[in-house]
């Protein structure tokens, strides 16, 4: 992660309005979303009007980031390839065990891998000494990641358990405590995107993940008095000890190494476009308004009448 | 710090006295979102005394919200917030004055609203002091978390909105808790997990409390 070219981490993200020292001071203030050209993807004119240039991933994160992405998608293909072909059907569930090679993997990145690194960036970013945009995008890009995972838990585990238990959903433990995740992960996002201060947003989420997390023994506890109907844990139990054998077991381990080479790839993809969002959020006038002007438009409001007069 | 909380608790509730909204819009709130349960569960008055520890809570839970929303609006007007931290009000002691203020609110709503799941419900309460510790421990923790959450969501604008989908999951605890306890007393006696789930709700008390002894002034920095 470190790898990453973090441009934009301490800079402040105030915007100057001053693009063109020669154009009217009002004009920032006064363009509208709608007063703005269509889009424009060429970033060769803002380059030379003095907008920053969007940051650039540097070779090496990107090497990284290619060589994850290939990893777990070979990972993941090896594992349907395993779990479907080569590995016998089960005694007593028939082929519904295949699902076990994706389900614990996704599970555990969803509720262990993605809330845990959420939670520790959070007390990073809350943390005076190690404060650092870094942390903050880390935590959100996890959070964001986590509740994809978090979904194809509950569905795969749904679709598992329509023939096992014979309902979608039961009000068990462990599906309870997946619940109550993503929705705590949902309030979490759902916070980041009210527009605010870059600074004043990443505290506040911060706050609200460490109050979350927080909860998160409270809610394991509560659920667990309240009912338990979930299998017990199959590899991550006291003792780490393996209940299934063979191809079974390897294409399981398998699964959850493919499922977090997964998860840490969309983490740098995240972060990368978490990057760029920001550089967007501090840039995304001053860009508009510099290719405007290279157009030879004058910027509407520098004067009342005629706004697209020549420059 | 127990000075400023007590000045503050004051102040809100001297608020809340004079404007009477509680009393006159949270409470008949209370009732009405009992009568709405009554309405959903159908007439069986045994139906509605099996559901009734959980439809007390529930309503609690919506009246938290609506108190906490209260709480904070009472600040965001005239630059009240600002005042409060001008005025070198430990930000603990203002912490535990909002959280006191709010759970005063709900105890009243709580007893109100147990008198209503009584008479409307049926229910036939057998041990009252159960009833009574846990609506005590669980609204300090619903007055905790509500004044933290309501503090951090102070400055949005879309606060009405986001304030209830952050607040009650969080909460979850409490309801589920409650709920049993409630049940234990209906009942007739503790059951044997009776008491775990009490120490549930002081721990989930325990928590919130010292996080926002601790961390309330820097979460008033924030918004």
């Amino acid at each position: 992660m470190t790898d990453f070219a973090r441009p934009t981490d301490t800079q402040a993200p105030a915007v100057d309005p001053a693009v063109d020292p020669t154009a009217d001071p009002s004009a920032a203030q006064s363009a509208r979303p709608g007063d703005r050209p269509s889009a424009h993807p060429t970033g060769g004119s803002a380059a030379n009007t003095g907008v920053t240039p969007p940051p650039e991933q540097s070779p090496r994160a990107r090497t990284t980031e290619r060589v994850i992405g290939a990893l777990a998608l070979v990972g993941t293909a090896c594992t349907v390839w395993l779990g479907l072909w080569v590995t016998p059907p089960d005694r007593q569930q028939g082929d519904l065990v295949r699902l076990v090679y994706i389900h614990p993997g996704v599970a555990w990145v969803a509720l262990y891998l993605a809330f845990g690194l959420a939670a520790v960036s959070s007390v990073l970013y809350l943390w005076p000494r190690t404060r650092s945009f870094f942390w903050d995008r880390l935590a959100a890009a996890s959070v964001e990641v986590g509740v994809v995972f978090n979904v194809c838990t509950l569905v795969s585990g749904s679709i598992w358990g329509k023939p096992t238990w014979g309902v979608w959903w039961a009000w068990d433990a462990r599906l309870t405590l997946t619940a109550v995740l993503l929705v705590l992960f949902l309030g979490y996002l759902a916070l980041r995107r009210v527009p605010a201060e870059p600074e004043v947003r990443a505290r506040r989420s911060a706050f609200i993940a460490l109050f979350a997390v927080l909860d998160v023994p409270l809610v394991h506890f509560s659920v667990n008095w309240w009912n338990t109907l979930h299998q017990g844990a199959t590899v991550l139990n006291p003792g780490l000890t393996l209940k299934i054998h063979g191809s079974m077991a390897w294409t399981l381990l398998l699964g959850f190494v493919a499922m977090t080479l997964a998860f840490v790839w969309m983490l740098l993809v995240r972060y990368r476009i978490g990057v760029l969002e920001d550089w967007l959020d501090a840039n995304e006038l001053d860009a508009a308004l510099a290719e405007r002007q290279s157009e030879g438009v004058r910027t509407p409001g520098a004067s009342p009448v005629g706004s697209a007069g020549i420059a | 710090m127990w000075r400023d909380a007590a000045l503050v608790a004051g102040k809100d509730l001297r608020i809340e006295a004079r404007s009477r909204v509680g009393l006159s819009q949270v409470a008949p709130f209370g009732i009405v979102a009992l009568a709405l349960f009554a309405f959903a569960l159908g007439p069986d008055r045994a139906v509605m005394a099996q559901g009734a520890p959980g439809l007390f809570w529930v309503a609690v839970l919506f009246c938290t919200v609506l108190a906490v929303q209260r709480s904070v609006s009472v600040e965001s007007a005239d630059g009240a917030r600002d005042g409060l931290r001008l005025s070198g009000i430990d930000p603990a002691g203002l912490f535990l004055g909002k959280s006191a203020a709010v759970a005063a609110q709900l105890i009243v709503l709580e007893a109100l609203l147990a008198v209503g799941v009584v008479l409307l419900y049926g229910a036939r309460i057998e041990v009252p002091w159960l009833i009574v510790v846990s609506c005590a421990l669980g609204t300090v923790g619903l007055a905790a978390t509500g004044t933290l959450y309501g503090a951090l969501s102070s400055g949005l604008r879309v606060r009405e909105t986001l304030l209830p989908f952050l607040l009650l999951p969080i909460v979850a605890p409490v309801l589920l808790a409650g709920t049993r306890i409630w049940q234990a007393a209906m009942a007739g006696g503790t059951p044997s997990d009776g008491t775990q789930w009490l120490r549930l709700l002081v721990l989930f008390d325990v928590v919130y409390v010292a996080v926002g002894v601790l961390l309330f002034g820097p979460i008033l920095e924030t918004a």
